[in-house]
């Protein structure tokens, strides 16, 4: 997953520039009509954009997915008969059935909701610490800055799937919502540390601003500012590496469960059974195909979504 | 130069000790009864037990007592001694024998990263906003977000199963036609990528001064780009090649497992489906290491490469 991540922070410092939050410039006066903030302008140009539109229409779609899988099909993804392996397509299964004899789309559907669940709380986790530790470090800078820059070094250091295997290899639980707590943890705990080089540098800019200086001349204590000042105008660019983020968290945690480590039966999810399909693509090759363009659809999605909105808010980039 | 070497090195002894401190702690401490688990469902008689306990020192507890069993699997690791499988083999020994393919497979792919990457790469960013440089932006989008769990299993399927035109598995002792379909998927990644820096980097230097003053100087525009503007573009490129080295031959467990590839990486993956405790954490340990020193030389080599960086 990381790879992306790389190539996010190596290729461009995009999201340290531009805190979308800023203030509009001071109006000119006789302009003829109100100058647009830089949002507006992203927005302009996002409207524009055919892949910002594409991206968000399938984030749309997987989130309904993952609530309401029944909206989609009709058939249950534990609805398995061994006499229909490797079935041709009859019913509302349109894609035939699988090795065990369960609907291959109902679980590549079903599936939605664990990847995106997973996907997203790894991201929140991921935000809560990469905010708290970037805040404090772009804040105070000085000692606090080298301490925690060190220790985001070290933790960058460390390979992402080599770090997760040894760490999921001591969770024995085999409950659904501890595998799934696990996995969480794991990803948000290995994955921090690029959302949290962004946030230092777009608070290092921001606590230069005049109206840093003023809430400070007023009499605003330290807490105060980061909260109420810093805050929302470093907010914009982390939220951006999290779209980013988010894409990989799920691919991350589709090969963590492809390996057998990560989520487990029962519960649903796109890894295990590419896995499956991957085993049994000699007899038949739809119930590999259908999870594997569900999980590269979904990635693509919020990366791509990630990325449109990281262009519109940095042009320099163009 | 010196003294910035010197804090990397450091900076590295510390990453070390932190990570193979917290491999070593999940994995090996805070478990019920270490004896018995290593025997498994058998019984454990006193004699054995004794003997474990005194070879292994599990007799110290406390926090003292784990320090000197970590800081003794420490020892051993540098020392290149992993210990056994629950096979019974030496993980020394299965390393040795995986290590030769597994850098054929890391070399292929990097040899596939280099031409095409690269060479696009160079292409896009002399004619950027070009229908070649916009499809290829597409096309490195979707192989860096297409998870390699679902490209090598695909692959595979397509070109070695469906279409026959690579073997599908590799097997023992394979050949180079064989890794040819497995080195690209791996390969691929690192392309994406290898493009893109390449792309930025070359589109970035095309408006550097110095190209202002070759170009008045009357030069062809062949001769600035291949001597003045490759030669400053290439060194986050190469330097970036140089990590992704140590990446290829540390992140191959998938790629590996799918095409039936036996070299460390398929060990890992072996390891992790038959709970072989040893073999995992003797295998990541030694990967770890290999992490750590190729990230190393590739932050000196940068610092070589660029004089603009600053050694402090």
């Amino acid at each position: 997953m990381s790879d992306f991540e790389t190539v996010a922070a190596t290729e461009n410092q995009a999201a340290r520039r531009g805190p979308s939050g800023e203030p509009g410039t001071p109006n000119q006066i006789g302009a003829p009509q109100k100058p647009r903030s830089l949002a507006g302008d992203a927005w302009r140009d996002l409207r524009r954009n055919p892949i910002f539109w594409i991206s968000l229409t399938l984030v749309v779609v997987f989130t309904l997915m993952a609530l309401a899988p029944g909206l989609f099909t009709a058939n249950s993804p534990n609805d398995c008969l061994l006499s229909r392996q490797h079935a041709g397509p009859s019913g509302g299964a349109i894609f035939g059935y699988d090795f065990q004899g369960c609907d291959t789309y109902s679980r590549a559907v079903y599936g939605t909701r664990a990847s995106l669940l997973v996907g997203a709380l790894a991201a929140l986790g991921t935000g809560i610490i990469a905010l708290v530790v970037g805040m404090l470090a772009g804040y105070f800078g000085r000692w606090v800055d080298a301490v925690l820059s060190r220790v985001i070094d070290v933790v960058l250091g460390i390979p992402l799937l080599l770090a997760a295997i040894v760490l999921l290899k001591r969770v024995s639980s085999d409950s659904q919502n501890a595998r799934i707590a696990a996995v969480i943890f794991v990803l948000a705990i290995l994955g921090w540390t690029t959302a949290a080089r962004v946030v230092r540098s777009s608070v290092i800019t921001a606590k230069e601003q005049d109206y840093v200086a003023a809430a400070r001349m007023l009499g605003a204590g330290n807490g105060r500012i980061m909260w109420r000042h810093i805050l929302p105008n470093s907010l914009a660019p982390a939220i951006v590496v999290l779209t980013i983020a988010l894409g990989s968290f799920i691919a991350a945690e589709a090969t963590l469960s492809f390996l057998g480590i990560g989520l487990k039966a029962p519960t649903i999810s796109w890894g295990q059974d590419i896995d499956t399909g991957r085993i049994h693509m000699r007899e038949a090759a739809t119930p590999l195909i259908v999870p594997s363009a569900f999980l590269a659809l979904t990635v693509l999605a919020f990366i791509m979504l990630g990325d449109a909105i990281r262009d519109a808010f940095d042009p320099k980039l163009r | 130069m010196f003294r910035y070497i010197l804090r990397r090195l450091l900076q590295m002894v510390l990453a070390f000790f932190g990570t193979t401190l917290i491999v070593y702690a999940l994995m090996f401490a805070g478990q019920g009864d270490p004896i018995q688990a290593l025997a498994g469902e058998r019984p454990v008689t006193a004699a054995q037990r004794a003997y474990l306990t005194e070879k292994y020192h599990l007799d110290a507890t406390g926090v003292g007592g784990f320090f000197y069993r970590y800081f003794d699997y420490v020892r051993s690791l540098l020392q290149g001694d992993l210990g056994q499988s629950l096979t019974g083999r030496q993980i020394g020994d299965i390393l040795q024998a995986a290590w030769p393919v597994t850098l054929k497979l890391a070399l292929i792919a990097l040899a596939v990263a280099i031409i095409f990457g690269v060479t696009a790469g160079v292409i896009a960013g002399i004619r950027r906003a070009s229908i070649f440089d916009n499809s290829t932006l597409v096309l490195t989008l979707l192989v860096l977000g297409i998870p390699t769990i679902v490209l090598a299993p695909l692959a595979q399927y397509f070109l070695g199963v469906k279409w026959q035109l690579f073997p599908p598995t590799a097997g023992s002792d394979p050949t180079f036609y064989a890794l040819l379909l497995p080195g690209i998927v791996l390969g691929s990644l690192s392309l994406a990528t290898a493009l893109r820096l390449t792309r930025t980097s070359v589109a970035e230097n095309l408006r550097a001064d110095y190209v202002r003053t070759a170009r008045s100087k009357g030069l062809v525009k062949r001769r600035i780009v291949t001597v003045h503007v490759l030669r400053n573009s290439l060194i986050p490129v190469v330097t970036f090649l140089g990590v992704e080295l140590g990446n290829l031959m540390s992140g191959a467990i998938i790629t590996e497992g799918v095409f039936n590839i036996p070299g460390v990486g398929f060990n890992l993956f072996r390891g992790i489906r038959t709970e072989d405790g040893p073999l995992v954490v003797g295998i990541v340990s030694v990967l770890v290491v290999v992490y750590l020193v190729s990230n190393l030389v590739v932050d000196v080599l940068y610092a070589v490469l660029d004089p603009r960086i600053r050694y402090e």
